[in-house]
């Protein structure tokens, strides 16, 4: 039931919905809008600008820059299928094989390294990694390596640093739609002769998909959109899109083309969450709970 | 399969050891950062040269512990000013949002509730330079047409605090949102209904029952602030975070100072979750 | 004697559907009023009319002659005991009583000293720093109670308060409250779908159904002179019979039911001959094999199909003869009826004047 409305403005309306709008206006819409507005300007030798949707076709005829984002997509899809691979047993663990008492005790376990900042996270590789680090010294000592190997710089490190650090926003998800999973459906489906995979295939799998789907989502974007890791594990070669999109903002100064990348990564990035919207029947108001 | 029907002693054990081994992967950067950072070597790395505190207290010419390191404390300083700031901003318009979407009815709530959460899926670099793009036509049409040269639409401290805060209050919003969806109206209505007014009624009532969910949104407003890395990127003037002077420090080369910093994030950011979690869990 | 609330017209409407339909009533001062009626009514709407969370569509409300339209709930003098209580979790048993007194801005010291008062009036002295969850279901109620009381409101609205309690608690709450009520000498609206509560504590009972009242009357006359068929129905236990009128003469008519008795009873209005009427009988008005002797009766004879023994509530279901309805017939338990076994086929009498007459509703059946 509404309470009832007497006064002429609805006071605490207007409250609640100035700071919002003013939030998602001046802060959300239109700097996309001005973003969008950028990337189709071009700055001539004089100074002058003009529309022009040059930033796009050169992004289209330069294969650096169209390679690297298709690279960035097809990586930030792997980490993502990687992350729930991993993740899905872990939440499966705590959810329904741990005793009842370790629960909250993994569960806060499993939180606590996130949040610790990124850099931290990723320095913390850094250190184990590199040629004079952690492992290299391990291993050289119980003579598995007669020389020191570079593992830093690489697809897999960098991969491997993308799962780890976004692991958290698939495992949470997952262990709350598992939470939500009657134990005694599986102890029907065992009782009915079902065996592990199919248990998980068409009981466990089914009823996470939400989770999954929310997990998936906010995993692949922060991938997608992460500069600080590929950067710091993937180095030289680590070709991530949102690094083309700082060189052309801070290194070559051309915000029109930056802006045109920029554009083209929302773009991707929010088809891929609608794709993923669609093909699992979500919505998105229900997946971000 | 779960705990209450028989299982093979592979598959416990199995299952066992694979936790083991995804929680050692979890927490085997953070150990080995935090334990050199007592090192008594020049470098972060092993072997170990015996315990020292240096990379903390000492103030030598060849060893500058964080405690005298001025550019480290600095960036920490201006951190923890970033977080502050946009701790109070996003706690209040999140809390606003909470209101607005969990008690208010109004045309195109829907349409506005899609776009609170867009924050969340788009990435945080192009929230950054979106942002800074933008500010930067402001700042061109004030400086155009008004002749006026304001500074705050340059990158610097206030940018970096609009661009956190531009998607912590999403953050906040939920969270808040989340207990206020418990909320049992009828409590309102008994206010009412005993004479309060409806800002009384939100004082002692309504914000009474959510203090809860905004402390400890809050908290993860402090943390997600102090350790932004992406939106701050592009947003940062010549005062820059700690995260980004971490970076730079840790992109060309690294000393045992690093460690000692991570180490006292860590320590720092783990006790503020853990009390946060407690708080929480008793909640329920 | 004051009016202290009175609705004209009152009418409320959700789009097409009208949850209360042109009610008008009266509530003297002092008094124990009920709104009775099956769920979904539309009593919570009047109510809540009553409390000014919903403007009327029409009509109007007054509280001791002052018109209530466009004052906000948190301006009126009346205050409302919700359903399910809405304590304040977070306040103390004394925050909670105190709560409206501070919204008056009144002295702490009085706020204190009327707390005190208060508790002590609702029997629960020294409870002022308890916490809502430590209480017990029946002195949560004491504190709703005494926290809308404190405030001495003209009239207290009481929306099935004692929904929520067990059973044994509830009849005694039912006791308590109509005890306090006489000791404050507030006036009372109470709502409820239990007829019980309604009759045991008010003074006048208003039943409601699908919006409007049927009749507003001391419960006394409700049971026994139900002036519509849903009253009949819905106010205690009744057998209904459907029928054609054979014979009229001044207040009575003669009825044959449709399975081929022949009653004659009280007519509550005028009818024609062989018009459509519903007779209404209550369980307790039907003599079990009555003296030969005594006149006045209408007699028939049933089977006994099956015996309810609920102590004094105690029961015979039986048809009459050569008849599948069923109906209810009051087994007194003074060990005269002992005898009677499932299968007898036991006399029945009854006097004319406890049946009551209506006209035919199709939908009452």
């Amino acid at each position: 039931m509404r309470l009832p409305r007497n006064h002429p403005i609805p006071w605490t309306l207007v409250c609640f919905l100035t700071p919002v709008i003013l939030w998602l206006f001046l802060l959300i819409v239109l700097p996309h809008i001005d973003l969008l507005l950028m990337s189709l300007r071009r700055e001539d030798a004089t100074g002058a600008t003009s529309w022009s949707i040059a930033n796009y076709l050169l992004f289209f005829k330069e294969p650096i820059y169209w390679l690297t984002f298709v690279r960035t997509a097809i990586y930030s899809i792997i980490v993502t299928f990687l992350t729930f691979v991993i993740a899905l047993p872990v939440a499966f663990y705590i959810t329904k094989v741990a005793a009842f008492r370790f629960q909250g005790f993994l569960t806060m376990l499993l939180l606590l390294p996130f949040w610790v900042s990124e850099l931290v996270r990723v320095y913390g590789w850094m250190i184990l990694l590199r040629e004079s680090g952690i492992v290299n010294h391990f291993l050289l000592r119980f003579g598995i390596l007669e020389r020191p190997v570079e593992m830093l710089y690489n697809d897999a490190t960098m991969v491997m640093g993308l799962v780890y650090t976004s692991m958290l926003f698939m495992v949470i998800p997952l262990i709350s739609v598992l939470e939500n999973l009657d134990d005694s459906l599986i102890e029907a489906a065992y009782d009915l002769g079902g065996t592990m995979w199919s248990i998980v295939f068409r009981i466990i799998i089914p009823h996470a998909v939400p989770g999954i789907v929310a997990g998936s989502i906010v995993v692949f974007m922060l991938t997608l959109g992460n500069y600080l890791t590929p950067n710091l594990l993937g180095g030289k070669n680590s070709l991530w899109f949102t690094e083309q999109i700082y060189n052309q903002f801070i290194a070559s100064f051309n915000w029109n083309q930056g802006s045109a990348f920029g554009f083209l990564l929302l773009v991707l990035s929010s088809l891929v969450v609608w794709a993923g919207l669609k093909l699992s029947g979500q919505k998105l108001s229900r997946v971000m709970k | 399969m779960i705990r209450t029907l028989p299982n093979s002693p592979a598959y416990t054990l199995g299952f066992k050891f694979y936790v083991i081994l995804y929680f050692s992967f979890l927490f085997a950067p953070l150990l080995v950062t935090c334990i050199l950072a007592f090192n008594d070597s020049q470098f972060p790395a092993l072997p170990w040269k015996g315990f020292t505190l240096d990379w903390f207290f000492a103030n030598e010419p060849d060893r500058v512990g964080i405690f005298h390191d001025q550019i480290n404390l600095t960036s920490i300083w201006v951190s923890a000013r970033v977080a502050f700031f946009v701790t109070i901003l996003s706690t209040l318009v999140g809390t606003c949002g909470a209101f607005l979407f969990e008690q208010e009815e109004f045309r195109f709530k829907q349409a506005l509730y899609f776009l609170m959460i867009t924050p969340l899926v788009i990435p945080g670099v192009i929230l950054g330079i979106s942002i800074l793009i933008f500010s930067n036509t402001l700042g061109v049409f004030f400086e155009e047409s008004l002749g006026l040269d304001v500074r705050l639409f340059g990158p610097g401290f206030w940018l970096v605090v609009l661009g956190q805060f531009s998607f912590i209050s999403t953050l906040v919003t939920l969270i808040v949102s989340a207990r206020l969806k418990k909320f049992d109206r009828t409590l309102e209505e008994a206010a009412l209904n005993l004479g309060a007014n409806r800002f009384e009624v939100i004082w002692h009532i309504t914000l009474k029952f959510l203090s809860p969910a905004i402390i400890s949104g809050a908290a993860i407003a402090f943390l997600m602030s102090f350790e932004n890395f992406n939106t701050t990127l592009f947003l940062v003037g010549p005062e820059a975070t700690l995260p980004i002077n971490l970076y730079l420090q840790v992109r060309d080369g690294s000393t045992p100072v690093i460690n000692a910093i991570s180490f006292l994030l860590i320590v720092c950011t783990s006790t503020v979750a853990v009390i946060n979690l407690t708080l929480s869990r008793k909640q329920r | 004697m004051q009016i202290d609330l009175s609705a004209r017209d009152a009418t409320k409407k959700f789009g097409e559907f009208t949850a209360v339909d042109r009610v008008s009533f009266d509530v003297r001062q002092g008094e124990f009023f009920s709104i009775l009626g099956p769920s979904g009514c539309g009593k919570t709407t009047l109510l809540r009319m009553i409390a000014g969370f919903i403007e009327p569509t029409h009509g109007t409300i007054h509280i001791r002659g002052n018109d209530m339209a466009g004052i906000s709930p948190n301006r009126r003098p009346v205050n409302l005991i919700f359903q399910q209580l809405a304590l304040f979790p977070m306040m103390s048993v004394e925050q909670n009583i105190a709560f409206g007194l501070q919204r008056r801005r009144e002295q702490k010291v009085d706020i204190r000293k009327k707390v005190e008062a208060i508790l002590e009036r609702v029997d629960l002295p020294g409870f002022g720093r308890k916490k809502i969850d430590q209480l017990s279901g029946g002195q949560k109620q004491r504190v709703a109670i005494a926290r809308c009381l404190v405030l001495n409101p003209t009239v207290l609205l009481l929306d099935e308060p004692l929904g929520a309690l067990d059973l044994k608690l509830r009849e005694q709450m039912k006791v308590e409250l109509k005890k306090l009520q006489h000791q404050v000498g507030t006036t009372f609206i109470y709502i409820t779908h239990d007829q019980s509560e309604a009759l045991v504590m008010s003074d006048h009972v208003a039943v409601m159904n699908m919006g409007k009242f049927e009749q507003i009357d001391t419960p006394q006359n409700l049971y026994n002179k139900p002036s519509t068929p849903f009253v009949a129905r819905f106010v205690g236990e009744n057998n209904a019979w459907s029928g054609t009128v054979l014979k009229e003469s001044d207040a009575f008519v003669e009825v044959k039911t449709d399975e081929g008795l022949v009653f004659k009873t009280k007519a509550k209005e005028r009818f024609s001959l062989g018009q459509r009427v519903d007779l209404f009988l209550r369980p307790e008005a039907m003599l079990i094999q009555p003296d030969i002797s005594l006149g006045g009766l209408n007699r028939f004879r049933v089977v006994v199909n099956s015996i309810l023994f609920d102590g004094a509530n105690s029961q015979l279901l039986a048809s009459p003869l050569n008849s599948r309805r069923e109906i209810i017939i009051a087994l007194p338990q003074n060990r005269q009826y002992d005898y009677i076994e499932v299968g007898d086929t036991v006399d029945i009498g009854w006097d004319t004047n406890s049946g009551i007459c209506f006209q035919h509703h199709e939908t009452a059946s």
